[in-house]
Order: structure tokens, then sequence, then C-alpha cells
């Protein structure tokens, strides 16, 4: 298989499980390089389980994860799967970005430290370096005049956009969104929204969870509708749409959102 | 009644410092009012003052006092790198570190620091042939303040939450990296109020190795007292004394959080 159509990360029998509860179920996913995939599905799902799989910060039982085509994540000894070595996971890490719904910036650093902070520790840049990079970043999220402010002062689309151009400094292959726009009020929905469309334009391969069907509609090259930890149905925005008449679950999950 | 309570519990919402004039003169009638109250009864006491039989002693005071600032400086650093490590300990994921770090935060904290300096010297030190009282006073002293402060910095770190770890995790920070560059940042800041008073009661508490003779300031004063028989005049000097030593650490405690504030 030639690098060109060899996907970016390929998951296979993804399984992860609570106690008793499933919340990933077996799950396959191949995502192409500068695909959008968008995953929708009622709460508890496993939508963000399965995100949180991706990038290790949920250890799976069963599966696994192919990242540039190469195993990820974890190592076979003596038969038993345990998690790779902390720095091959940190390392990972470092290529696959990760915004979350409640941001979790860093609330003792300035925006610009925040930002700064990944491509100045993690990849050991230098201060001058980590700075330049930073501050085009938060330029391309229209946040260069609050880059000495704390977090506490911003608004919440303000805040989303700094954890994205936080994840964006890494210069990572691969962006996950967990629910990015679901912890902002309707107004500021917009301007978080606007960011990852840009970043979409310019090719970035990223997948989004979300309750807001405009991701669906306006962005994904591809929709999957999970439930109970699987994928219920898959296809274009269009597709998704035109099996959702004849499926009354799916369809009673949009109608509820739109 | 419920005016004075609900006047005590408001405060500035913004968290502003009030014109400086105003506190300078709410500062000043405080401090007056309440000097007024202790000149009121030091007047009511029948008893002959004799300083200068003290002061004869000066050097000794000044000695001791040497000895208690080098002793509980001592004590305060190794105090703050045992108090990490068994704060870290606690949370480990392997269990005897846990249940060290357990043990040692109970049996420290539970039992009187007089007894832990006499079984410290003349058990423990004993065996292991160390005689040097200045070093076991100041392991003890040590050990005692860190069980406090590991408990102190345990509960520091468990304030910060699961979703800073997970958020410096996402963008490839090890796990040493996340709790020097986003932990500790963050628990210092929240900690550093209980953890000045923790220091003032290590200095104070040092006071107890004068059971095992050295030669600190309270040994010294006590001293002074047994020479002259006055008592009050060699007890005031050591109160002074250790506020010259605790409050330093309050101003400097009260610097650094305003220079680590940050809007929360």
């Amino acid at each position: 298989m030639s690098i060109a159509n060899q996907p970016l990360l390929k998951l296979e029998n993804i399984t992860k499980r609570f106690k008793e509860l499933t919340a990933v179920n077996g799950v396959n996913l191949e995502v192409s390089p500068g695909e959008k995939l968008v995953i929708i599905g009622p709460s508890g799902s496993g939508k963000s389980t399965l995100l949180r799989a991706i990038n290790l910060l949920e250890e799976i039982e069963e599966g696994t994860i192919c990242f540039e085509g190469r195993e990820v994540g974890y190592v076979m000894r003596s038969g038993k799967r345990h998690p790779d070595r902390p720095q091959a996971i940190s390392a990972l890490r470092a290529e696959i970005g990760m915004v979350f719904q409640h941001f979790h910036l860093f609330p003792h650093m300035t925006v610009l430290g925040n930002v700064m902070e990944g491509p100045l520790t993690v990849q050991r840049k230098s201060a001058e370096e980590a700075r330049s990079i930073a501050v085009d970043i938060l330029e391309k999220v229209g946040l260069a005049d609050k880059r000495d402010v704390f977090p506490a002062t911003l608004s919440g689309g303000q805040k989303q956009r700094v954890a994205i151009a936080r994840a964006l400094a890494m210069r990572p292959k691969l962006m996950l969104f967990d629910e990015p726009t679901s912890a902002l009020d309707p107004e500021l929905v917009g301007e978080v929204f606007d960011t990852i469309h840009t970043l979409a334009d310019e090719g970035m391969t990223m997948i989004i969870v979300t309750h807001h069907m405009g991701f669906a509609r306006e962005l994904a090259d591809r929709v999957i509708f999970m439930e109970s930890g699987n994928f219920l149905a898959q296809g274009t925005p269009d597709e998704l749409f035109s099996i959702a008449q004849d499926n009354e679950r799916i369809r009673g999950f949009l109608n509820r959102l739109l | 009644m419920g005016n004075m309570l609900s006047a005590i519990l408001s405060q500035p919402e913004d968290g502003s410092a009030p014109p400086l004039l105003s506190r300078i003169v709410a500062f000043t009638t405080v401090l007056l009012l309440i000097s007024v109250l202790f000149w009121f009864a030091f007047n009511q006491l029948q008893y002959g003052w004799n300083w200068g039989a003290v002061w004869q002693y000066r050097q000794k005071f000044l000695q001791g006092w040497l000895t208690t600032l080098l002793i509980s400086a001592a004590a305060l650093c190794l105090s703050l790198l045992i108090s990490v490590f068994f704060a870290l300990a606690r949370r480990s994921r392997l269990l005897p570190l846990r249940y060290l770090s357990l043990l040692y935060i109970e049996v420290v904290r539970g039992t009187p620091l007089l007894v832990q300096i006499l079984v410290f010297f003349y058990v423990v030190a004993d065996a292991v042939g160390v005689s040097n009282r200045y070093a076991v006073g100041i392991l003890t002293l040590a050990l005692f303040a860190g069980a406090y402060l590991s408990e102190i910095i345990r509960a520091g770190i468990e304030s910060i939450g699961e979703s800073q770890l997970e958020s410096a995790a996402a963008i490839g920070l090890t796990r040493l990296q996340t709790y020097r560059f986003v932990i500790f940042p963050q628990v210092v800041r929240r900690i550093l109020p209980p953890l000045t008073g923790q220091f003032a009661s290590l200095i104070k508490d040092s006071s107890l190795l004068s059971i095992i003779a050295v030669s600190e300031f309270t040994l010294n004063a006590q001293e002074v007292n047994a020479f002259t028989f006055s008592t009050l005049e060699s007890y005031l000097p050591l109160a002074v004394g250790y506020l010259l030593l605790t409050l330093p650490i309050s101003l400097f405690s009260r610097y650094l959080e305003q220079k680590y504030r940050y809007a929360t």
C-alpha cells in the first residue's frame, strides 16, 4: 500500500468496558488524511469514549489503534496487553490535537503561555520560536489582542478558541474535538464553529463528536451515527439524512436536535 | 447582631484593596486598642522589673536566636522535600508507598513531638551511631512538620482536578512535566496561606529541642531565667524573637500570593 492512500488512523475492534457497561463495542474505523469525520449520537452512546481512546486518555480492553500505519499505544507482554511506555504515549499525543468540551485551559498561564506550553516543553523549541508559533496561531484564531490576559477573563467562545490554538501549536496531524460547542452559550457557538471551519478548509484531518448538526451538514465528509457503543449508520451527510428517513432511531434523534 | 454578622461576611466583590489612608487609619486604631489593653494589664502588675539583670545575658539571647534561625531554616527546607515526596507517595500507584505515607502521616501527626524527639535522639540515633544532637533535632523537626505539610500539599494537588491532568496529557506533556509546569504552580498558589502557618509552627516547635539540650532560643531564655529569677524579662524577649522569625515569612508569603495572583 502506498503512503498516499494509507489511512491516517485505523481502528480495529476497539472495545472499552466500564465494569458491566460496554461503552464502545468492537468498533472499526478508517480515517483518510484530510478527512472530516463527524460522530453524532445520543448521550452515553460511546462517542466521547471512542474519541478519548484514540489519544489514549481511555485505556481500551480490546482492539488495535494504527496511526500512520504503525500500531500505537499498547504492547503485548507474555500474551497480555499493557499500555506502552509513557514516553511513547506522550509522543503520540503530541501528534494528535484534542479539544475538550470544557476547554481545560491552564488558569495560571496567560493565553500566550497556554499556547506556547506544548512547543516549549514537549517539542523543546526555544522560547522565541515557541512564542512566534503561538503568536501566529493566536492571530489565526482571532485572539492576537488577548495574548497577555489570563483565561479567566475570556468568554467561553474565546476560551475554546485558545484551546484550539493550544492544540494547533503542536502542528498535529489529526484533531479530535470532543463536543467543542456544547458548553457554550448559543451566541458564542458561531465563532468556534468558524474557527473549526477554517481549519477544515485548510485540509486538517479531524474527528468531531458533536450535537451541533451544523458541523455534520456543512463540513463533514462522512457522518457516523453511534448508539450503545456501535456504529448504527454512516455515510455522507446527505446519505445519513436519507438513511434517517427509514430508521426511526436516527430520525428521532435528529428531530430532537433540529 | 444580624447586621454585624453580615458586615463581617460582606467582602469587596472585586477583591480590590481599600484606599491607603483608610488602611493606615484602621490598622493604627486596631494596634492602638490592643496596645492600650496590654498596657493596662501590665500596669496592674505588682512586679519589680529588672531588665538590667537580663541585659547582661544579651549575647546568650542572640546566640540562641541565631541557632533557632539556623535549625528552623534547615528543618524547613528538609521538611519541604520530605512532604513533597510523601504527598506524591500517598497518591502513588505502588501500594506499599501509599501505605508507608499513610502510616508516616498518622503516626507523626498523632503523637507528641516531645516523645518523637526523645525516641529519635535516645533510641534511633543512638542505634545508628549518630550523636550530633543538632542533626537529629533538625531531622526530627523536619519529619514532624513534613507530615502536616504533605497533607496540605496533597489536598492542594487534589483540588486541581483531573481535567488539568488530561489537557496537559493531550498536548503531550509527560507526568513529570505536567506536575512541574501545570499542577505545582497552581498548588503553590493555593496552599501558600496554610503553608505559612505551618512554617510558623515549625519555628516555634523548634523550642522543644531544648529537651535534648540543643542550645536554641528557648533553652537559653530558660537558663537566663534560672540565673536571674527575672521571669517576664527572660521570656518577653523570647516572644519578640520568635515574632521576628515568623513575621518575615508571613510577609514573604503575602508577597508571593500577590505575585502569583491570577484571576480564577
